[in-house]
């Protein structure tokens, strides 16, 4: 008889807690990293699932390129994950979900990521509410300090132009035979920084793309000519093809870069990596002939519109949103706040090293001095069109197989044919 | 006098002989049925159609959704979303002005991988030839520790293209292995994977270092089928050695050289991942091959033009299905001698 009853607790028990996992909703995201973000990010997650039984959230840790490459094409056929943390926010706001009418209080989305919603909304659409930056990037130079003073020349000022800067880093890198004086991600978002600052508008009057003008001529020929005084060396630009991004992480850690031209979502990783090996800063953006600016960006979290549970979703998105949770997260990670409160009331950013917080200062500074074209550029459905055509392009005169001149008819061509091909319905 | 008797099973064998033959019961009256109703001949197709199957499944049904792709554009992925454009994306790829000049196409990056993989194609399959030939031959002869040399020239196949990639990236790269003996020596570095032409020896150096082993073992192979007593006839005739190597060695051997001719041209016109890898295209786009134009132009880009890369898919199809038909005249060539 008593072994009956315990048959039946325990049948009872497992029927309880079988419901209880079917209960349980799943949410996935795919999340790439710069630094420790993804880290952070799990945490705070954990926090979520014990505050939130009925939900059970998955974080896919994937590398960067599966979310430029691979993402695109899942989500094209319909699936995906739930939420992903994106760089193209153009390219993936056709398959966001519009989390409004799901959140509690919009209104706090609207107003502290007002001006971020248009860079993941569908062309059209001025309303929907698809996501969050978990990061504002900009982009800007990071300085080898200690280079600077073992060859006992002084850094160029908070107002330099990009040639100072130029002639300082060469003088540096002969002095201490440093192989890379000036070193630019090959990246678009770091080219149109520089094109900007040197007069770029990008757009013609109707809004239209209108790439190459005086100002993208100029900061073109201004890369192209650092290549061969050996201002720049070819390994970055240079040594690759098409739209490939290349970096100069490695180099700058091994103190072999005396400017990098990168951005603010490197400090995290720089504090960790080169720890106490040199001292490096962080540079206001150098001044163009039009312009100081760099090019304003960042990664946003975007809820997927293929999920089968938008209200589960929403629940993530918005604890992860969230003001505590939020400014937890940017101050762990070293980011630049997307938010405009947080931004507003100042964050200590506590873990961070003296080095490191003086670098997210000057970043954060900078915000207020980004050129309203990198904002329109930035905002544009299609930038990475732009972006990657400008690269593989000015890539290819770099390494002699063609002139810029060619390269500027290229470019124009390039961004027509592709946007038509998007176009076509 | 031999036995009709079939030999009894033993170890291994013993276990596996009473479920087979189990097996062979179970399956024996459906197939005599089966026989029976379409006769013997029409059996033949019957095993044939499971791989039949399979190889329409993931290799003939993704070929005409390539054709169907390319005819259409926009970039959706679903075939019943694209808009029909007909020979649209083909005009694209063939809007050149001379053929020879990827400068005066519309689509440079194609025709710069077409020259690329032409150029790639012949350095690296005379240097495979050439090599592999030499090594088979060496390893044929009486020398000592031959297993040995065999074992390490076959090494390298059985490694994964980018680990092989990857090891020569270490080594070529600035402050690589090379440069760190070159400049131990008082040289001055070589930015080896930067330099287009550089970068085009080095991405055949390394296919022929990582492939060769595959190629030499099939030459090996025809080697030890030539018949030893002509090379004693050569002998006792005192015939000098590069006679005895033109005379015998190479027609003998010229089957087995067409497959590896054949075989190499076709992974040649194929390669993507070491490349892709060592290089990535670069620097410009020196060693930029058509595979992987194809790859960019369907995933890289931001606009992902799946009609253009399918397109180019299907002219890169008919240069495969060309060279395959060539080798497989030079099969049956070899066949019928």
């Amino acid at each position: 008889m008593q072994s009956k009853h315990w048959m039946s607790a325990l049948a009872l028990g497992a029927s309880l807690i079988a419901g209880a996992a079917q209960a349980q909703t799943t949410v996935r995201i795919a999340w790439y990293s710069d630094g420790n973000e993804g880290e952070v990010v799990s945490d705070l997650l954990k926090r979520f699932e014990a505050q939130n039984k009925d939900i059970k959230v998955v974080l896919d840790q994937v590398p960067y390129k599966a979310i430029t490459e691979n993402l695109p094409v899942q989500l094209a056929s319909g699936q995906g994950p739930d939420i992903a943390r994106v760089v193209d926010l153009g390219g993936i706001a056709r398959y966001a979900l519009d989390l409004r009418p799901y959140l509690k209080d919009a209104a706090y989305w609207d107003t502290n990521f007002g001006p971020f919603l248009p860079w993941m909304r569908p062309a059209g659409d001025d309303k929907a509410i698809t996501g969050f930056m978990t990061q504002l990037t900009v982009t800007g130079p990071l300085v080898n300090k200690t280079l600077f003073e073992q060859a006992g020349i002084a850094m160029p000022g908070a107002k330099a132009s990009w040639d100072d800067w130029a002639k300082a880093a060469k003088a540096v890198a002969t002095k201490v035979q440093a192989p890379f004086p000036v070193a630019m991600d090959r990246s678009g978002h770091r080219f149109f920084g520089l094109a900007v600052s040197e007069g770029a508008q990008v757009f013609d009057a109707k809004g239209e793309p209108a790439v190459i003008d005086d100002g993208f001529k100029r900061a073109a020929q201004r890369v192209f000519d650092w290549h061969k005084d050996g201002v720049m060396a070819k390994e970055l630009w240079g040594s690759v093809s098409g739209a490939a991004y290349r970096g100069a992480n490695d180099e700058f850690k091994n103190a072999q870069v005396v400017m990098y031209v990168s951005g603010s979502w490197q400090i995290a990783q720089f504090d960790k990596t080169v720890g106490n090996a040199f001292d490096w800063v962080a540079a206001p953006s150098p001044c163009g002939a039009v312009a100081c600016t760099g090019m304003p960006g960042g990664a946003g979290l975007v809820a997927i519109k293929a999920t089968k549970s938008p209200e589960a979703v929403a629940k993530v998105m918005e604890y992860l949103a969230s003001e505590p949770v939020l400014s937890e997260f940017y101050a762990r990670s070293l980011f630049v706040p997307g938010h405009l409160g947080i931004a507003a009331k100042g964050l200590d950013y506590k873990d961070a090293s003296a080095q490191a917080k003086a670098a997210l200062k000057v970043f954060s500074d900078q915000v207020a001095n980004l050129s309203p074209v990198a904002y329109k550029l930035q905002g544009y459905v299609n930038n990475r069109i732009i972006f990657n055509a400008a690269i593989s392009r000015v890539g290819q005169a770099i390494s002699g197989e063609t002139t810029l001149d060619e390269a500027y008819k290229r470019i124009a061509s390039d961004v027509e044919q592709q946007i038509a091909e998007r176009n076509k319905k | 006098m031999a036995s009709a008797e079939p030999a009894a099973p033993r170890g291994a064998a013993r276990l596996f002989a009473a479920p087979l033959s189990l097996l062979m019961r179970l399956v024996d009256w459906p197939m005599s049925a089966l026989q029976r109703l379409i006769g013997e001949r029409r059996m033949a197709y019957v095993f044939l159609l499971p791989n039949i199957a399979f190889f329409g499944l993931f290799v003939f049904l993704p070929l005409i959704i390539n054709v169907v792709f390319s005819v259409t554009g926009g970039t959706e992925l679903f075939p019943s979303q694209r808009p029909f454009v007909g020979g649209e994306q083909y005009a694209y790829l063939f809007d050149c002005g001379s053929f020879l000049d990827p400068n005066s196409c519309r689509e440079d990056h194609f025709w710069r991988g077409v020259a690329n993989t032409a150029r790639f194609t012949v350095f690296q399959v005379t240097a495979m030839v050439l090599f592999s030939l030499v090594t088979a031959v060496v390893l044929n002869m009486r020398i000592r520790a031959r297993g040995f040399f065999r074992a390490v020239y076959f090494f390298p196949v059985l490694l994964s293209p980018v680990v092989v990639a990857l090891t020569w990236k270490w080594i070529l790269q600035r402050d690589g292995l090379l440069n760190a003996g070159i400049t131990s020596l008082g040289g001055e570095r070589i930015l080896f994977l930067v330099d287009p032409s550089w970068a085009m020896f080095w991405i055949v150096f390394v296919s022929v270092w990582a492939h060769m082993g595959f190629y030499t073992l099939i030459l090996l192979a025809g080697l030890q089928a030539i018949p030893a007593d002509l090379y004693e006839a050569a002998e006792m005739d005192a015939t000098p050695r590069w006679r005895v190597f033109w005379r015998i060695t190479l027609p003998l051997l010229w089957p087995n050289m067409i497959v590896v001719i054949v075989l190499a041209l076709i992974k040649g016109v194929q390669t993507f991942d070491e490349v892709f890898v060592l290089t990535g295209g670069g620097p410009g786009t020196a060693t930029l091959m058509v595979v992987h134009y194809i790859y960019e132009t369907a995933f890289s880009n931001q606009v992902q033009n799946f009609g253009l890369a399918a397109a180019a898919s299907v002219v890169l199809g008919v240069v495969l299905f060309a060279l395959t038909l060539a080798q497989l005249a030079a099969g049956s060539r070899k066949g019928a001698a």
